[in-house]
């Protein structure tokens, strides 16, 4: 994979099932790099699924069987192994939907993917690294003068920040971010918001989200998806404001949710 | 109204049980400690903690039980660090290389749980039986195999409880930085460490308590073992053989059932201190 950020990610014919029952359907998709998408659609309906296929998580769980595949840079994702697999992960960072540092210092929660991958070569550039990343993600003024106390004891918003800095340590080409701010109070949701808009410019960025008007304010692109299967894809103002499919219509006039 | 009535007295009534239940716990503990502390008190001595048998032990008061007290360390902190050392690999394979559902997951499992359930008796016999097919003598190596045997299903059992603690979440955003398995691990592990402390502690807790595993396999000896084949005594066995023996071992009994309830006493509160600090600091 390139350091630029010039790979997309498409979809193909992706199906999954767990445990036999079917979860995402004959997915095609195309993800246009340096945007927001955002996927919604009902609970139930496959997003977090989706996303934990895009950096193979799902692997995790029991009973999945997929077919079809994922490309990033002519690479498919779902064929990825081994070294492959790690590979792939570091160039695909997660925000999870509950903030979930890791159990050690705030300092060493950014420096743990540079340390594992060997990105920094000495504690100088280490300790640059990790006051850039704080500082992307709003977080170095607020934690400068406790970078070696436990990351747990910082708020929600700050944990959330410091997860998201933390993926962008290890300097993936994409980010996804599964319901990333619905645990986070107003303002802290707002400022992680507003950090994903500034962030799109050197990353792609997929968001699942379960809040609609959250959906409008910030995507560039939107995936409506129902049933485990895509209704709708398209520009975000499109999908939102003129939808092609009766479905979405539905969904976005809030007959089902 | 009247139903509301039933369930205030049902209320109550539960609430006394369950107050009842409490301090009878309570009095029982409180009963153990004093009866210890109250015989073994009356009869301890410095010589008795800091000698090992004089030659007319037997008779008079003549040296103490230095070599039990040795001996008892000697067989429970080898075990320990070699139950750790098998049990904490056993545990991350089988919760994080291997699926809930997984056969092998479930046989070992399964196995640890037997294990778990087997007496001490039972892992001395089986291991004397061992020990006379390879021609070992009773020795501090005996007790020490034996009493490994008997603490790695005590820890993996904790352990895996403690790993189904750990929210999934740790898991999921080591594997998202690109993390391997064995990468993911050490970082649960610092998660799990407290409990892990508390786990290992009890479990020594009760290996240094047992004295049916080690009757056969350590044997008895007045002097402090030099090398892993010389017997070695151990403080449950020598209250075991001094508690129905005629004055004055009743008294040495209890001097060193003291000494055993301060040793575990003191890992208890030490393991709670631990596991305390390293919560609080999320580390």
């Amino acid at each position: 994979m390139d350091d630029t950020n010039e790979v997309s990610l498409v979809v193909k014919d992706l199906s999954l099932s767990i445990e036999k029952r079917p979860i995402l359907k004959d997915i095609n998709l195309t993800i246009p790099n340096n945007k927001i998408t955002c996927i919604v659609g009902p609970s139930g309906c496959g997003k977090s699924t989706l996303l934990k296929t895009f950096n193979r998580l799902i692997d995790e769980v029991d009973g999945v069987e997929h077919s079809g595949k994922i490309m990033i840079a002519g690479r498919d994702i779902l064929a990825s192994k081994g070294p492959d697999l790690i590979e792939l992960r570091r160039h695909i960072g997660l925000v999870p939907q509950k903030p979930c540092p890791l159990p050690m210092s705030i300092y060493e929660n950014v420096a743990y993917g540079c340390r594992i991958h060997g990105l920094c070569r000495n504690r100088k550039e280490l300790n640059g690294m990790v006051e850039n990343y704080l500082g992307e993600v709003g977080l170095w003024d607020e934690v400068k003068d406790r970078l070696h106390s436990p990351a747990g004891k910082l708020s929600i918003g700050q944990q959330q920040r410091l997860c998201l800095a933390r993926s962008l340590a290890v300097r993936p080409d994409f980010i996804l971010a599964d319901e990333a701010t619905s645990a986070l109070d107003p303002v802290s949701s707002k400022t992680v918001e507003d950090l994903f808009v500034k962030l799109k410019e050197k990353y792609t960025i997929i968001m699942v989200t379960h809040t609609l008007r959250q959906a409008f304010r910030i995507a560039d692109y939107a995936v409506f998806i129902y049933l485990g299967e895509v209704i709708e894809t398209g520009e975000a103002k499109q999908v939102f404001n003129d939808p092609k499919e009766e479905l979405t219509r539905k969904y976005l006039a809030g007959v089902f949710s | 109204m009247k139903n509301h009535k039933k369930k205030y007295i049902e209320e109550a009534v539960m609430k006394g049980i369950m107050f009842l239940c409490v301090f009878l716990v309570l009095a029982f503990v409180v009963t153990i400690i004093w009866t210890i502390f109250a015989k073994g008190l009356k009869s301890i001595s410095w010589e008795m903690v800091s000698s090992v048998p004089g030659p007319d032990f037997n008779t008079r008061d003549d040296g103490g039980f230095l070599n039990a007290i040795v001996g008892s360390i000697l067989v429970v902190v080898p075990s320990t660090v070699i139950a750790v050392l098998v049990s904490v690999p056993v545990v991350f394979y089988i919760t994080l290389y291997r699926r809930r559902t997984d056969k092998l997951s479930y046989v070992a499992r399964l196995a640890y749980d037997v294990l778990y359930g087997i007496p001490s008796i039972v892992y001395g016999a089986f291991a004397f039986a061992v020990m006379v097919y390879v021609g070992m003598r009773a020795s501090l190596l005996g007790g020490i195999i034996v009493t490994t045997l008997l603490m790695i299903p005590m820890l993996i059992r904790s352990g895996d409880e403690i790993a189904k603690t750990i929210p999934d979440e740790i898991g999921e955003a080591a594997y998202s930085l690109g993390a391997t398995k064995y990468e993911t691990m050490k970082v649960i592990l610092r998660q799990a460490f407290p409990g892990m402390i508390t786990a290992t502690l009890l479990a020594l807790g009760r290996a240094i308590g047992d004295a049916a595993g080690v009757m056969f396999t350590a044997g008895f000896s007045d002097a402090i073992p030099k090398t892993l084949s010389q017997p070695v005594a151990t403080l449950p066995l020598a209250i075991f053989n001094w508690v129905t023996m005629p004055a004055p071992f009743p008294d040495r009994a209890y001097a060193a059932a003291l000494v055993l309830s301060v040793i575990v006493l003191l890992l208890s509160i030490g393991g709670r201190l631990i596991s305390n600090h390293f919560s609080k600091n999320n580390l």
